[in-house]
């Protein structure tokens, strides 16, 4: 299996055993890491770290993580989609923007309590997975890519000639939320929503891969024909891929649109979907502790690189050429040679 | 080699074929786009027999076994099983009702160890045990395949490769297993060895349709025989009857030289 963070018992790594040599430290410490223990207090750590963060930087910093975070749900999601079940999704901003303005339209333009509009943006975003999905995923190789740049487009299109998602300028004041009296408002507030949220995507994204869901898609991945001749329902567990992705994209949109309390057909654009894919390729498509890896990487690398000022885009995409030139199938190594 | 006159064929003298009809194709007519590769294939598999298609490249063997488990769909005609119609059912319908197509190429799994590619086999069986029972038959008969289970199955060689896709099907408890061209591009004694496998599989009680180029090594092996020729049954019969007649085979297969 592909994923490194797989934690499927494997017998003790005996000498035998193809594992690719690791020539640099940093490879050396990325496979280290790849054996529970290790990997447990890795994760402790993050966690860690994620939880004081706030406290020993700035509010720049608290507001650029939460962007990051929020990209790690928006990457395992679309990461479910194209590295667990192989499907190339050009318009998964699409989604994100069902979420965010499902929420946004209910709360702000009907009153209606955020919680309740929770599951409305899920149900909306789960729809528009099948709309989208039912009649393609039949289709075999890359129309897929196609219709789904398509579906990007019409929904951000559509969001922008619409009177009820505000038009080209979007949705303002949409009303911020609050938990048990407790009024989520703050930067470190929604730092700590997207903390909680990021740790739930990655647990669901684990949970997934391990499922039998995860094993069928895995097959599907690898053999489409051979999986169905083995009585794997192809076209049910791709859109299994996508309904779950687009509830990932739905759930990263709802808190989105709370946390900025605005929105505007041009934070869904086609841009937006080839960041995220983006995030996913660079990391390892299919492998969890990549695509976060992935995701910080695109939310950071530019704030980084901001001192270089006109010339930091240029710098960034280079750095990007050269990671897929040295590191075609992602940062985080693979599992087998 | 005779072209448009029907021929004789040998079926009439061998009509005698036990068990019950287990797999039965009516007038299969299949196409790849605007070109016909099968027209009007019918042909029974009855339970408990090893039953061959021969043929030379294209005459349809493989485009058969592929109508069967729904790979490419019949224009026209039937395929039923047990007397009930499978034609219209999705690939994977088919594969749930017992009938394994064991592809061309073996189609392993690249990446995936040769235990990962053996659980692909068993996905649609729920019950652990079973599937546990599965996985120590299918080692049982195959004691390579547990050596190199942690291996990547595409690194197997040829031979071990059949054994692993015929291993992948068994794990799904198949009734009617089709074997398409199991020897392809193996070493004569690898041959002798898969055919042997073959035998053994259905004396354990599974249907088996094998779809091969080399005719002789087939007839030996099989029960009945179906010789295609241009999406056509030219000839069919007894194996032991077709085996007999060297002509016959000579005329619609061209192969006197191989062994």
């Amino acid at each position: 299996m592909s994923d490194s963070s797989n934690p499927r018992p494997s017998p003790p790594r005996s000498s035998s055993q193809r594992e690719p040599e690791a020539r640099r430290p940093w490879q050396r410490l990325i496979i280290a890491f790849e054996s529970p223990g290790p990997r447990r207090a890795l994760q402790a750590t993050i966690v860690l770290l994620l939880i004081v963060m706030p406290w020993i930087s700035s509010q720049y910093t608290t507001v650029i993580l939460t962007n990051a975070l929020l990209y790690v749900v928006l990457c395992l999601g679309l990461n479910i989609v194209v590295g667990y079940a192989g499907l190339l999704d050009l318009g998964y901003a699409a989604f994100f923007a069902v979420g965010a303005y499902t929420v946004g339209i209910l709360t702000q333009q009907f009153g209606v309590n955020f919680w309740v509009a929770i599951p409305f943006a899920l149900v909306a975003a789960a729809i528009a997975g099948i709309i989208i999905g039912g009649p393609t995923l039949r289709l075999r190789s890359d129309y897929l890519a196609i219709v789904t740049l398509g579906f990007g487009e019409i929904v951000r299109f559509t969001a922008r000639n619409l009177e009820i998602t505000g038009g080209a300028s979007g949705l303002s004041h949409i009303p911020e939320p609050s938990l048990f009296g407790w009024r989520i408002d703050s930067a470190i507030d929604f730092y700590y929503v997207f903390v909680v949220l990021a740790i739930l995507a990655y647990v669901a994204s684990q949970r997934l891969f391990d499922s039998r869901l995860g094993r069928a898609w895995l097959y599907v991945r690898h053999d489409e024909d051979a999986a169905e001749a083995m009585g794997i329902n192809r076209v049910r567990i791709k859109l299994a891929a996508y309904v779950i992705g687009a509830i990932f994209g739905a759930i990263g949109g709802i808190f989105f649109s709370v946390n900025l309390g605005a929105i505007s057909p041009e934070s869904f654009s086609f841009q937006q979907s080839v960041l995220i894919l983006l995030a996913v390729v660079l990391g390892g498509m299919g492998k969890i502790p990549g695509v976060i890896l992935g995701a910080f990487i695109v939310v950071l690398g530019p704030e980084l690189l901001r001192e270089f000022d006109t010339l930091r885009l240029l710098i960034f995409a280079v750095l990007l050429l050269a990671i897929m030139l040295f590191r075609p199938s992602g940062i985080w190594p693979e599992k087998r040679a | 080699m005779v072209k448009d006159a029907r021929p004789p064929t040998v079926a009439e003298t061998a009509t005698e074929r036990p068990g019950r009809v287990r797999l039965r194709l009516r007038e299969i007519e299949a196409f790849y786009g605007q070109i016909q590769a099968l027209r009007g294939i019918s042909l029974d598999v009855h339970e408990g027999e090893i039953v061959t298609v021969l043929g030379s490249n294209g005459a349809g063997k493989s485009t058969t076994l592929k109508t069967i488990s729904g790979l490419v769909r019949a224009r026209q005609g039937e395929v039923e099983l047990e007397g009930e119609s499978i034609t219209r059912l999705a690939a994977h319908e088919i594969a749930r009702r017992g009938v394994v197509h064991v592809p061309e190429g073996r189609r392993i799994l690249r990446g995936l160890t040769v235990q990962e590619n053996l659980e692909l086999g068993a996905f649609t069986v729920k019950d652990p045990a079973l599937r546990r029972q599965r996985l120590e038959d299918v080692y049982a008969r195959f004691p390579i395949l547990h050596e190199r289970r942690h291996q990547d199955g595409s690194l197997l060689s040829g031979g071990q490769q059949q054994m692993l896709a015929m291993g992948r099907a068994l794990m799904h408890g198949p009734s009617v297993m089709l074997l398409d061209e199991p020897s392809m591009g193996l070493a004569p004694k690898l041959v002798t060895e898969i055919m042997r496998i073959v035998k053994q599989l259905n004396e354990a009680g599974t249907t088996i349709l094998l779809v091969e180029q080399n005719a002789r090594l087939a007839l030996r092996l099989a029960d009945y025989a179906y010789v295609i020729e241009n999406g056509e049954i030219r000839l069919h019969g007894a194996a032991a009857t077709l085996r007999e007649d060297a002509s016959i085979i000579k005329a619609y297969l061209g192969l006197g030289e191989e062994s």
